[in-house]
């Protein structure tokens, strides 16, 4: 009788959706990759990001999750990159 | 030597009070002269977790102030001769810390010869927890399988990597995650986070896994600390923590659901 059970719960297994506990897991490793580097990015971002988006609305009408700025790191560590994506609001 | 260790989470309700007590009084049977901090000015707990809330004269705060000597403030436990209690003070707020205070007391205490100062931290990110880590050598970040306290904790360990003593001193703290309120059969389910979930997402490896079990709350109603619980898996796992957190190499226990014999389910063992 254990055995069947047994049988029966790997099926549902199979069967069944990703389970809660990794979905959690996904969930969290976006945040806590997101928030590392975000805590090894320098002071100024933000400010930098808002004076950016200051002079570009100067010209352009965008709104205000228009501007991205990120800061990478290559993977030694040595080689400092800021990306910045500024998206232009559709044509028609 | 005396080393300063911070039982921290970020996250409030987590078991950092009751973690605290158990790691003390782990250290001091293991022959540890230590003495364990309150750092939650204005919401003591400490005290009552221990066992020792009727014996409160003087607090930490008095001592910062020069209103107490430091002396008259250490409550002695009565479980070993070892182990003081210094109780955070109920009736003022979180700036009557200072840092050049705190400072003063964590020497005062080294000079007593003690082996361990535990710093027990309140939740949240404010001054209380900002000066319960800041002269650590070692933090205890107690977390459970659940993601805001994953999450939280991942904030506390990237304070303790910038905002300490020892990072301004381009040093490291030691850092250990303690996981607790753990459900080995829920795990198995799918329906709560693993260790090897956990140590991954915060790239840190376990110090100790405390079970869920009924006798952490029977303790903190007696205020026995569970670690003295001998025969309960949640004292069992402690004493195991403290056993890795003085450099033992010890396998985890309770980590998986037992599973029951055909005896022990025909006679419910």
């Amino acid at each position: 009788m254990g055995l069947l059970r047994n049988l029966i719960e790997q099926l549902e297994k199979l069967d069944s959706k990703p389970s809660s506990a990794s979905t959690a897991k996904n969930r969290l490793q976006i945040l806590v990759s997101q928030s590392r580097r975000d805590a090894s990015a320098p002071d100024y971002m933000p400010r930098l990001r808002s004076e950016l988006l200051e002079v570009i609305k100067k010209y352009v009408q965008v709104n205000d999750e228009a501007v991205k700025v990120n800061f990478e790191k290559d993977k030694d560590g040595i080689q400092e990159v800021l990306d910045i994506q500024i998206a232009l609001p559709d044509k028609n | 030597m005396t080393e300063i260790i911070v039982v921290t989470s970020g996250k409030g309700g987590v078991g950092k009070t009751t973690s605290s007590a158990s790691l003390a009084c782990g250290l001091a049977k293991a022959g540890k002269k230590t003495v364990v901090i309150d750092f939650d000015v204005g919401l003591r707990n400490l005290d009552l977790i221990m066992g020792c809330e009727r014996r409160v004269v003087y607090d930490f705060v008095n001592v910062v102030h020069g209103e107490a000597s430091l002396k008259q403030a250490l409550i002695k436990d009565k479980r070993f001769d070892n182990l003081f209690v210094l109780a955070a003070s109920q009736t003022r707020d979180k700036d009557a810390l200072t840092k050049e205070g705190v400072e003063k007391v964590l020497n005062d205490l080294a000079a007593e010869g003690f082996d361990f100062i535990l710093c027990d931290s309140p939740a949240g990110i404010e001054k209380g927890a900002f000066l319960a880590m800041y002269y650590a050598d070692r933090a205890v970040v107690v977390v459970n399988p659940e993601v805001s306290s994953v999450r939280d904790s991942d904030r506390i360990l990237g304070l303790l990597a910038s905002k300490t003593k020892k990072a301004e001193d381009g040093e490291r703290i030691i850092e250990h995650l303690l996981l607790t309120r753990y459900n080995p059969a829920r795990v198995e389910k799918g329906e709560m986070l693993s260790i090897a979930d956990v140590e991954e997402i915060l790239g840190l490896k376990v110090v100790g896994v405390v079970p869920e079990s009924p006798e952490v709350l029977q303790s903190s109603n007696s205020g026995n600390p569970v670690i003295l619980d001998e025969a309960s898996d949640a004292g069992q796992a402690y004493t195991d923590a403290v056993a890795r957190i003085l450099g033992e190499e010890r396998p985890m226990r309770f980590t998986t659901v037992e599973k029951k014999s055909f005896f022990s389910k025909m006679f419910g063992g």
